[in-house]
C-alpha cells in the first residue's frame, strides 16, 4: 500500500474515535463532508477533462525542441512552459539539468519552476472559493513575480560563483 | 499502350492504399496519444486521491471542532504577520495544488484574512521544502537555497501587493 494512504487512514482512525466520544461531533463532520464533496466532486471531471487534454498536447520533448529553437523569446517560453507542464515538480528536474547543459540560465530555470505554480486544469477548482477578479490578478501577479525572481536569481547565483 | 496504362493505374491503386494505410496508423497513433493522456490524467488524479481525501476529511473536522474565534486569535489582521505565518504554513506542506485550494478556501471561510490565505497559497506552490534535498541534488545547492528563500519572501509580497490592489479596486 502507497504510504499516503496511511494518512487516510489515520484521519479515518480519528474520525471513529470521535464517533465513539461524541457521536454529535461526527455527524456535523460527515454533514460538513458531505457539503464539501457535492461542491468538489463534479469540479473534478472538469479538472480531469483539463487535464487530459494538457497532457494530449503537451509533450516535454516537443516544448524542449521548441524552447532550443526560438531562443530571442526565451523568457516568454519559459514562463508558457512552466505554465504548461503537468506532473510532479521532480519529473522535471533532470529535463531542467538538460536545459542547464544546454545553456539554459539560472534565472529562467527559476522563472520556469515559479510558473510550474499556475496549474490551468486546477483553476475550476479554484472559482470554486475565490472571485475571477481575485485570480486574474493572482495569475498576474506571479506571472510577473517569476520574471523579476529569475533575473535576481541570475545576479545573485554571479556574485555568489 | 494498354499495357503501360494499365501498370498506370496499378501504380495509382497502390499509392492510394499506401496513403490510406499511413492516414490510418496516424489515426491509430493519435488514438493512442488520446488514451496514454487520458490514463496519464487518471493516474495523475489516483496518485494524488489518498491525500485529497484524507484533507477533505480533515478539513471537515477540523471546521466542525475548531471555533472561528481561533483563528482570529492566530490571524490577527496585521498583514506582514498573517502573510509571514499564511507563508511559513505553505512552504512546510506538500501536495498537490488542490490541497492548498481546499484548505484555503474553507479557511477563508472560518474569517482568516486574504492577505494570509494567498501567502498561503503562493508558498504552497513555489517553495518546496520538502522538495529541498531532490532540487538541490539535481539543481545544485545553491540555486536551491536561494530560489526557495526568494520564494518565501515573495510570497509575502504577492500577497500584500495583492490585497490592496483588491482594496483599490
Amino acid at each position: 500500500m502507497r504510504k499516503a494512504w496511511w494518512f487516510t487512514i489515520g484521519v479515518g482512525i480519528v474520525y471513529l474515535v470521535i464517533f465513539i466520544i461524541n457521536s454529535n461531533t461526527f455527524i456535523k463532520s460527515l454533514k460538513f463532508l458531505l457539503s464539501l464533496l457535492a461542491k468538489i466532486v463534479p469540479i473534478f471531471f472538469l479538472v480531469f477533462i483539463l487535464m487530459a487534454i494538457v497532457n494530449f498536447f503537451i509533450k516535454p520533448q516537443k516544448l524542449k525542441q521548441f524552447f532550443e529553437k526560438k531562443k530571442k523569446l526565451k523568457w516568454v517560453l519559459t514562463i508558457l512552459l512552466g505554465i504548461l507542464s503537468t506532473g510532479p515538480i521532480y519529473m522535471w528536474y533532470p529535463l531542467l539539468a538538460d536545459l542547464k547543459e544546454k545553456g539554459m540560465g539560472y534565472g529562467l530555470m527559476a522563472c520556469f519552476l515559479y510558473n510550474r505554480a499556475i496549474k490551468i486544469p486546477l483553476l475550476p477548482l479554484m472559482f470554486l472559493y475565490f472571485s475571477w477578479r481575485y485570480i486574474v490578478l493572482l495569475l498576474l501577479l506571479m506571472i510577473i513575480v517569476s520574471v523579476f525572481q529569475g533575473i535576481l536569481v541570475d545576479k545573485i547565483m554571479e556574485v555568489v560563483k | 499502350m494498354e499495357r503501360a496504362n494499365k501498370a498506370e493505374t496499378k501504380q495509382k491503386s497502390y499509392k492510394n492504399l499506401n496513403w490510406q494505410m499511413e492516414i490510418k496508423k496516424k489515426e491509430q497513433n493519435k488514438f493512442k496519444e488520446f488514451k496514454q493522456a487520458l490514463f496519464q490524467a487518471a493516474r495523475g488524479l489516483w496518485n494524488a486521491s489518498p491525500l485529497i481525501i484524507g484533507t477533505i476529511l480533515l478539513v471537515s473536522l477540523i471546521s466542525t471542532l475548531i471555533p472561528k474565534v481561533w483563528y482570529s486569535k492566530i490571524f490577527t489582521g496585521n498583514s506582514f504577520i498573517d502573510s509571514f505565518l499564511g507563508s511559513l504554513a505553505g512552504s512546510v506542506s506538500a501536495g498537490s495544488p488542490i490541497i492548498s485550494y481546499i484548505i484555503a478556501g474553507e479557511l477563508s471561510k472560518q474569517g482568516v484574512g486574504l492577505v494570509a490565505i494567498t501567502a498561503f497559497i503562493v508558498a504552497w506552490v513555489t517553495v518546496g521544502v520538502v522538495q529541498l534535498p531532490a532540487e538541490s541534488a539535481i539543481l545544485g545547492k545553491k540555486f536551491a537555497i536561494t530560489r526557495n528563500l526568494l520564494s518565501f519572501l515573495f510570497s509575502i509580497i504577492i500577497a500584500i501587493v495583492l490585497v490592496s490592489i483588491l482594496n483599490i479596486i
